[in-house]
């Protein structure tokens, strides 16, 4: 039992970090129709440039985040204004490839600066042994899921109510009737890249305080795609039932069957459930009326 | 009546009211090879409704996405002439700020957000405002049937619904200009007839000045103070609407209510334009 509700809670953190940085994925997809591959770079980069702050700089938390944000919302800009905007036009399968040599060049840019090796830094989130159902938990796992839920409610409720965020959602849907009602479509998209930016931003932080500060963190990027398949590409609550899926999967499977068939494990869901319901769980359908 | 065989080097100011929208002499031009507009000039008059009537491929669509600052996004420019709002030169201004300026567009085919609630629609068509409330109180108004639906997916509304939501949509902007591209489009006659009667109504009730698009002359005409006339790109009639209804060419080409031997062949007509210079 105790075991169980350890992978549950573990699953749980992942998850929810996991639908953070898939979020910031769907975000860029739903405005901008761009499959963005260097989501896990983002946040790396949004890793690191905590790192920097916070160990080498020796900042406070608050103003590393600060500093975070900051980039992450010039990241976000600079690459929407310098390198997709210019590709406005092309072809899917070229925009995929740019995004490819995107998420290469941000990591050599990272191995450049800080090298390949784990980096230390000291713990972020208070960890004290929280006793749960007869299992201890470390307590930063109890305060990730926290915050990726608060800023995940922010971010959906952004999305659902605000005015930018129904601005984006009407871009996603038709760019040129959005401009007809006074909507700038190229704010729109950098405002999704920058806000994809940031939500890396946290989940990257995150992650690294839970796990470590190295290279593995773009990897784990790697496994928004198994989400955003399953809870559907362009869905915001499918993205966060995905993710949590996906992390309680890939737990319960690492401690009950073998640590290696986790590793794969979420990519089978990816295989399987594009084979029985390509457009996710929560995915749209297309809406044609003739 | 002033049948148009060249361009007007003056743009042609209907009788009453001060001009809203001027457009002067403007040419349009798609991938820079494609020739749109030849020299087009109309005005609408502040106040009025005025219809844009002329068969396929004469340049309807085209003159309003030059007024509403569309062409960048479909590889069109204005490549000469002028497009004046209120006085003011908007000839190269984006499409944002001509909405915030009160130009609204309404596009053929009615484009609402599919995946938006009604609600949702509507207040991304008051993106450039700050105060909704009211005008969302307005659009309810004239569009009642939108207020039951707004909690609807916009994509599953009827064509005629869909219609609504995209004029309640274009509302929103709180327009001084709205135009229309074709509001009848695939509709049955009787909400054909619900719009046209809702355009009369914004019309004489909140003094909106609607420039409005049509395949169905008779329909625009009716509840149109002025008419112009386009074939290939240019006007090539224009009048007060009662005049319109009254000429025989446009009771023969556009009301299909000619004189004698019926309606007309495809080569007939063509010839007809022909020798009228029209083409």
């Amino acid at each position: 039992m105790s075991t169980a509700v350890n992978l549950l809670i573990f699953g749980l953190a992942d998850g929810a970090i996991l639908a953070l940085a898939a979020l910031g994925f769907v975000l860029i997809y739903k405005a901008t129709a761009v499959i963005n591959f260097a989501q896990g770079e983002f946040l790396l980069v949004g890793a690191y440039t905590f790192y920097t702050c916070f160990v080498i700089f020796q900042l406070p938390i608050t103003v590393g985040i600060l500093v975070g944000v900051v980039v992450a919302v010039l990241l976000g800009i600079v690459v929407e204004r310098l390198i997709l905007r210019p590709m406005i036009g092309q072809s899917h399968i070229s925009i995929i490839m740019v995004t490819i040599g995107l998420s290469g060049l941000l990591n050599a840019i990272v191995q450049m600066f800080f090298g390949t090796g784990v980096r230390a830094q000291p713990a972020v989130l208070p960890s004290p042994p929280v006793s749960i159902l007869g299992a201890t938990i470390p307590g930063n796992r109890l305060l990730a899921i926290l915050i990726a839920a608060i800023v995940l409610t922010v971010l959906t409720i952004f999305f659902q109510k605000s005015k930018h965020g129904i601005a984006m959602r009407s871009v996603a849907d038709d760019e040129q009737a959005a401009m007809t009602v006074g909507i700038s479509v190229r704010r729109v998209y950098a405002m999704s890249w920058a806000l994809a930016a940031v939500s890396a931003l946290i989940a990257g932080i995150l992650l690294a305080d839970i796990t470590a500060v190295d290279l593995h963190i773009a990897s784990f990027g790697l496994m928004v795609f198994p989400v955003v398949i399953l809870g559907g590409l362009d869905s915001v609550p499918g993205t966060i039932i995905g993710g949590l899926t996906i992390g309680i999967v890939t737990q319960l499977v690492s401690g009950y069957l073998d640590p290696g068939l986790a590793e794969v494990i979420p990519y089978i869901i990816l295989v399987l459930i594009l084979l029985i319901r390509p457009y996710g769980i929560f995915g749209e359908k297309r809406i044609e009326r003739v | 009546m002033s049948p148009q065989a060249a361009p007007a080097a003056e743009p042609a100011s209907p009788a009453a009211g001060s001009p809203l929208l001027v457009l002067n002499n403007i040419e349009v031009i798609y991938d820079e090879v494609i020739l749109v507009l030849r020299g087009l000039s109309l005005s609408v008059p502040e106040g009025k409704i005025v219809a844009l009537l002329g068969s396929n491929g004469a340049g309807k669509s085209t003159t309003l996405k030059a007024v509403s600052g569309l062409l960048p996004s479909e590889r069109g420019e204005i490549s000469s002439g002028s497009v004046t709002f209120e006085g003011r030169d908007v000839t190269r201004m984006d499409a944002p700020d001509r909405v915030k300026n009160g130009m609204s567009l309404c596009m053929e085919g009615r484009h609402v957000f599919p995946h938006l609630t009604v609600a949702d629609n509507l207040i991304a068509g008051a993106y450039t405002r700050r105060d909704k409330a009211e005008q969302i109180e307005l659009v309810y108004e004239f569009f009642p049937k939108l207020a039951d639906m707004r909690n609807r997916t916009a994509g599953y509304l009827s064509g005629g619904e869909q219609q609504m939501l995209a004029i309640g949509r274009a509302l929103m902007a709180k327009p001084r200009l709205l135009m229309l591209d074709e509001p009848s489009l695939g509709l049955a006659p009787l909400l054909v007839t619900e719009i046209f009667g809702q355009i009369a109504r914004l019309n004489a009730e909140i003094g909106l000045t609607v420039l409005v698009i049509e395949q169905n002359a008779r329909r625009a005409l009716e509840v149109a103070h002025h008419g112009y006339i386009m074939e290939q790109g240019r006007i090539v009639l224009e009048g007060s609407s009662t005049e319109l209804q009254e000429n025989p060419d446009v009771k023969e080409f556009y009301l299909g209510v000619g004189g004698e031997g019926g309606r007309k062949s495809y080569r007939e007509v063509k010839h007809y334009k022909r020798r009228k210079r029209w083409l």
